[in-house]
């Protein structure tokens, strides 16, 4: 079992509802500040985006997001190194692009991001079905291959995605890309789907905006994922404090 | 290469065209590219739908379309040259044959609605006229400056009863397109179908697109055999993500033919790309170091795509088919002479290649050759552009 998941089980396990933020990697020049920030106010892991030109999984606020840092000169590697020197207890998490890895070459990407502190890795557009050499890639280095599960998943490849994932199975609340958090969603329906085979630890992402909607999605499952109302904030020109207080609204709602 | 090989054969059970294609897409597709894949080849191995796209085709879209000898421009390149006029094909290009099998194909899915990308508006208004005349809902992104270039078109989609949204992320142009019409598809797939316009995306998307085109290179086969034709010595098409070239190619893939895709010189996938992850497929992408995509840049917004579809990657590194690209000064000089020399305003995508054609006549195409041209659309689109180039320069 690969650290990530040991770690987020043991939390889990211990009754802790797991709070899991995004950043953009790269947004601004003290963006790892935030993320400090973020396990002050009492973030369980972080998700560290790595941006793409072409975000087919993503909404407004990330696409956004991922143009200001790639017109910074970000690249997976000054993302990495400013992680090098983060000081930070808890698990960061990798989300990218598959051409971003593969460029980067895929073993040499899993390297990079376990000597970065990096435990694991979201790559969306990397489907059960392709994922194998991402996965043999990073059986050497400790990153463990997080899967998304979808409300249109049918049940046998469920139960595959279920049993491949590592870390977490990355329940998506809604047929939609990052940022959309109208409804309620179908988080719960997914989670007990994945519950009936696994008991890897299932967070709930994709339109978790407010910390209302985080407590009734933390009901449901293991944990939340809050990615586009966070980037907004730093997007709106939110500074490290405002970031740490925006988390704690969430922290406190679910717990 | 080995005479005895099937070249442009089914792709493997992963949509694999050697090491190029594949099904990189979201989670939440995945169920739908699996469906499409089962509804595709139950439809295509069932008579009755081969019949019915067939006769759709026939009664709606002006197929067969004529294979045209060019003597002049023959004579003036001393090439013996024939087009296959997928110009006078409804809504003036190729591009109506993949729509009516795939609005088809979205009908026997029991799906009631399209959406697709478009770049110039050609794939745009061959969408929404395919939907109109079968009934469905259509919605269709471009990016918006696309929709400022050819505004005609869009004119087009409404009158046709689509819904035309401008696409404003990213470089708002055709790979934003596509994009935004994936995100859009995650939110409703469940009742609607993406209608992909190329031989790209996500597998099966390439080999159904491909499989739609092949009508082109079929009967262009047989209409070559009453000028007493085999197999011609070139088959010269233009490439963006390649649908007219990987339709005309599939009818002479396993003859002797030379194949030769011409891209434009600033969508040139092959001729300056490599390998990489796009819009759901494996093949060659312009990019940088990093692996971020870069913008294409071409006179004819069609061919302005970074990437190519995955089995003209395949054939190119097979060496089954070779890919050259066509700058844009050599374009309306191109246009120009196919229109006064044989009556046909070509598109500018099609320009490029008979550019190709003009440039290489006594030097790569051997003086005496026989020549298929895929003449894959027509120019009444870019009319005004081309007026407006050339008053800049008189």
């Amino acid at each position: 079992m690969k650290s990530l998941e040991r770690e987020l089980r043991e939390l889990r396990d211990s009754g802790r509802k797991l709070l899991v933020p995004y950043f953009m990697g790269g947004l601004t020049d003290s963006w790892t500040d935030y993320v400090a920030a973020a396990v002050l106010a009492g973030a369980d892991a972080v998700e560290i985006g790595i941006p793409f030109s072409d975000p087919m999984m993503d909404g407004p606020v990330i696409q956004e997001a991922a143009l200001r840092a790639l017109s910074r000169g970000t690249t997976l590697e000054s993302i990495c190194d400013d992680l090098t020197r983060l000081e930070t207890t808890v698990p960061l998490i990798a989300m990218t692009y598959y051409n971003i890895v593969l460029h980067y070459g895929l073993e040499r990407a899993a390297g990079k991001f376990a000597a970065s502190g990096i435990s694991g890795a979201i790559i969306p557009d990397l489907p059960l079905e392709e994922t194998a050499p991402w996965i043999a890639a990073c059986d050497g280095a400790d990153v463990a291959t997080v899967l998304l599960v979808a409300p249109s998943t049918p049940e046998e490849r469920l139960d595959r995605l279920a049993a491949t994932t590592q870390g977490f199975a990355y329940a998506s609340a809604r047929m939609a890309v990052t940022g959309k958090s109208e409804g309620g969603g179908d988080g719960e329906r997914v989670v007990r789907s994945i519950r009936r085979t696994s008991h890897v630890p299932a967070l709930i992402g994709i339109g978790i905006a407010t910390p209302d909607q985080a407590r009734d999605a933390a009901a449901a499952s293991d944990g939340v994922i809050v990615g586009s109302a966070v980037v907004q904030v730093i997007l709106d020109g939110g500074d490290a404090s405002h970031i740490e207080t925006f988390i704690r609204t969430f922290r406190s709602a679910i717990d | 290469m080995s005479d005895s090989a099937v070249f442009m054969g089914d792709p493997d059970d992963r949509g694999r065209f050697g090491e190029f294609g594949g099904r990189f897409v979201p989670e939440a597709l995945m169920p739908a590219c699996l469906e499409l894949e089962a509804a595709f080849r139950e439809a295509w191995h069932d008579q009755a739908f081969v019949e019915e796209y067939r006769t759709v085709l026939r009664e709606f879209a002006g197929r067969p379309t004529p294979v045209t000898p060019l003597t002049r421009l023959g004579d003036h390149l001393g090439l013996r040259i024939y087009a296959k006029r997928e110009d006078l094909a409804h809504t003036g290009s190729h591009k109506i044959n993949n729509v009516i099998g795939q609005t088809l194909l979205t009908k026997r899915m029991g799906k009631r609605r399209v959406i697709a990308e478009t770049g110039a508006g050609q794939h745009g208004v061959a969408t929404a006229t395919a939907a109109a005349r079968l009934g469905l809902e259509c919605t269709v992104f471009m990016g918006e400056v696309d929709t400022e270039r050819q505004i005609l078109n869009v004119f087009r989609m409404e009158l046709l009863g689509s819904r035309v949204v401008p696409v404003t992320s990213g470089s708002r142009t055709l790979k934003d397109a596509v994009n935004e019409a994936m995100r859009e598809w995650v939110t409703c797939v469940s009742d609607t179908h993406y209608c992909i316009g190329s031989v790209m995306g996500p597998h099966p998307f390439p080999w159904i697109v491909r499989e739609f085109q092949s009508i082109i290179g079929h009967e262009a086969a047989q209409q070559l055999k009453a000028f007493g034709v085999d197999a011609p010595d070139v088959v010269i098409a233009c490439v963006g993500g390649g649908s007219n070239a990987a339709g005309v190619f599939a009818g002479f893939a396993n003859s002797p033919s030379r194949l030769v895709g011409i891209e434009a010189a600033g969508g040139s996938a092959v001729g300056s790309g490599s390998p990489g992850v796009l819009h759901g497929m494996h093949s060659l992408l312009m990019q940088d170091e990093f692996g971020q995509i870069e913008e294409a840049h071409s006179i004819s917004a069609g061919l302005d795509y970074p990437g190519i579809g995955p089995e003209h990657a395949h054939l190119a590194e097979l060496g089954r088919a070779e890919y050259h690209a066509i700058g844009d000064e050599d374009v309306i000089p191109a246009l120009r002479l196919l229109s006064e020399k044989e009556g046909i305003i070509p598109a500018l995508e099609t320009a490029h290649a008979v550019a190709w054609m003009a440039q290489e006549a006594g030097r790569a195409i051997p003086t005496g050759s026989t020549v298929l041209l895929n003449l894959s659309g027509r120019g009444d689109k870019d009319v005004a552009q081309v007026q407006a180039i050339l008053r800049t320069q008189s």
